[in-house]
């Protein structure tokens, strides 16, 4: 690690000034990543910026019946939370997929949606890599690229020396119920509050590989808000993964459907470990509306969304993965 | 079965840029007061040193270890204010004025804690060296309170990694610490 000083404000403002007065300042919430990216030497802030003690805490219910999430509560207490928990089990199930009981003690909802790609060239500081060094080329087209993506890469990203190539996966699971229950991100910044919705949050890479979100510099995430609409009745996270537990996700599927009978009334499907972000495609979703929950009309859906797949060779089971994943998922989503 | 090779990034290796930008005054160490085991601690730290580095290098407290250093083996668990997290991926600054416990606290007058028993009973372990973190992870899941079953253990320890493949006798010597 390289060395750097160690705030610890107890005000945003105060937290914000301190983004603002040092360009290469970072705020540090678990520490989960960061502090892995920096002993890797992808990361060098001079300063730390603790958020924990910032008045970002809490989960509570809001009047319209929305549930803010703080961005410094930890991964641990959301999903063992009781208003979590019976409002969006979906939620709980996904965060307890992810990582360990002890990093999910440490990390912060906020830190976790900033968690950066798994990429084994971004690791690597002696290959090319158009996230880390802007440029540079992409080490993973034509490398070993089995946990990489299948969707969002545009076709010109094929060429490994492209200055702007990049198919790398957005690793998080608890970010794939966010996009099913279609959260909202509130942050605030020198522009003052505003609100993202969870579909714009995280971006392709397209000619900006480097950039992962649609943050601006020296904002800082106040909370994750969740609509009223919570699928407790039909959902299910499924996630697929070299060993059972404590792996990250090869192809990851969350599902929340309405039901009235048989019958689909709402579908929400998003999908982890195959693109730059979590991957939801409404066209797909519409076709179950309406339907009866058979395993045809599952397969309808599945094929719709992996329509437009790329594989890069050792990535490319993954297209069918994620096919009979989505189908088994819905099928667990509906029974 | 037929081994497939791998083939080589198509790209040529990149010139090894130094990110690091220029070189900066080395920030003083700053002295950080937590509760180690019952006993309040001031140590002079720099603030890039981890947790795991601060109870090993500076307050000589070995018990704890360093296994990949990278949040991927538990073998640094360490309880703060009762919780289970990896001390190698958090910084000694940021747990200033908390309660730290490691497996040098755990034993009191009346003797071993009731985890430790269990382990020495069930034989759950070999060589030793993850023994410490995966019995400060049994205690942080027993205050977790969310484990019943064989299969909720099995999940809920996975966060700690035994090389020496003890899994089954730690399972039983958790169960036992549960059930009682
Ligand atoms: C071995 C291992 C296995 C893992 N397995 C999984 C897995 O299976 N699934 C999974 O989903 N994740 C997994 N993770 C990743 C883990 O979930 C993330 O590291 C964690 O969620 C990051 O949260 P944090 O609070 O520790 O972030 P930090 O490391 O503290 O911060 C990450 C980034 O977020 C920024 N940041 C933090 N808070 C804010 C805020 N409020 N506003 C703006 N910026 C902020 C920081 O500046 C930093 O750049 C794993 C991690 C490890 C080490
Ligand atoms: S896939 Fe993206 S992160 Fe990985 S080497 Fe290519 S540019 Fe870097
Ligand atoms: S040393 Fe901390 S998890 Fe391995
Ligand atoms: S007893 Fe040897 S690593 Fe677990």
């Amino acid at each position: 690690m390289n060395p750097f000083t160690y705030a610890r404000p107890d005000s945003v403002d105060k937290a914000l000034g301190e983004l603002r007065t040092n360009p290469t300042a970072k705020f540090i919430g678990g520490g989960t990543n960061l502090i892995d990216l920096m002993k890797e030497n992808i990361e060098h802030p001079t300063r730390l910026v603790d958020v924990n003690r910032l008045p970002l805490g809490g989960i509570s219910e809001l009047p319209d019946g929305r549930l803010r999430l703080g961005a410094t509560v930890t991964n641990a207490e959301t999903a063992y939370n009781e208003l979590v928990k019976t409002r969006y089990p979906l939620l709980s199930q996904t965060i307890l997929a992810g990582a360990s009981p002890q990093l999910r003690n440490m990390a912060t909802n906020g830190g976790n949606l900033f968690q950066r790609t798994r990429c084994y060239y971004f690791y690597d500081t002696s290959m090319p890599c158009n996230k880390r060094q802007p440029g540079s080329g992409c080490a993973a087209i034509g490398g070993y690229n089995r946990i990489h993506a299948i969707l969002g890469t545009t076709s010109g990203n094929a060429d490994a020396t492209s200055p702007t190539a990049c198919i790398a996966t957005y690793p998080s699971d608890m970010a794939v119920a966010l996009a099913a229950l279609e959260a909202v991100v509130q942050v605030t910044g020198p522009n003052g509050e505003r609100s993202i919705n969870f579909a714009d949050f995280h971006r392709l890479p397209g000619n900006e590989p480097q950039r992962d979100n649609t943050l601006e510099a020296n904002e800082i995430v106040k909370s994750i808000d969740l609509p009223a609409k919570g699928f407790t009745e039909n959902h299910t996270y499924l996630k697929l993964r070299d060993r059972s537990s404590y792996a990250f996700a090869l192809v990851s599927v969350a599902v929340g459907l309405e039901m009235a009978g048989n019958t689909i009334t709402d579908a929400r499907i998003a999908l982890g470990g195959v693109a730059h972000k979590p991957w939801r495609k409404p066209e797909a979703e519409q076709l179950l509306v309406g339907k009866a929950a058979t395993p045809e009309n599952f397969q309808l859906a599945a094929d719709n969304l992996l329509a437009g797949a790329i594989g890069y060779g050792h990535n490319t089971f993954k297209i069918d993965l994620a096919k009979r994943a989505i189908v088994r998922a819905l099928g667990e989503a509906t029974n | 079965m037929s081994v497939k090779t791998l083939t080589p990034p198509a790209v040529q290796l990149a010139a090894k840029a130094d990110t690091r930008g220029p070189a900066r005054p080395m920030p003083k160490p700053g002295m950080v007061t937590f509760r180690i085991n019952g006993e309040s601690k001031t140590l002079s730290i720099a603030p890039w040193t981890t947790l795991l580095d601060a109870l090993r290098e500076y307050a000589n407290l070995t018990g704890t270890k360093k296994g990949c250093d990278h949040g991927q083996c538990g073998a640094c668990t360490v309880l703060v204010n009762g919780t289970r997290i990896n001390s190698c991926l958090t910084l000694a600054v940021m747990h200033d004025d908390h309660e730290i416990t490691t497996i040098e606290g755990l034993a009191n007058e009346g003797g071993l804690h009731p985890l430790q028993t269990a382990f020495i009973n069930h034989d759950a372990f070999q060589c030793g060296y993850c023994t410490p973190g995966q019995i400060c992870s049994a205690v942080g899941l027993m205050n977790e309170g969310q484990a019943k079953t064989e299969a909720d253990v099995r999940e809920l320890m996975s966060g700690n990694i035994c090389r020496c493949g003890a899994y089954p006798h730690i399972v039983d010597a958790v169960m036992e610490a549960i059930k009682k």
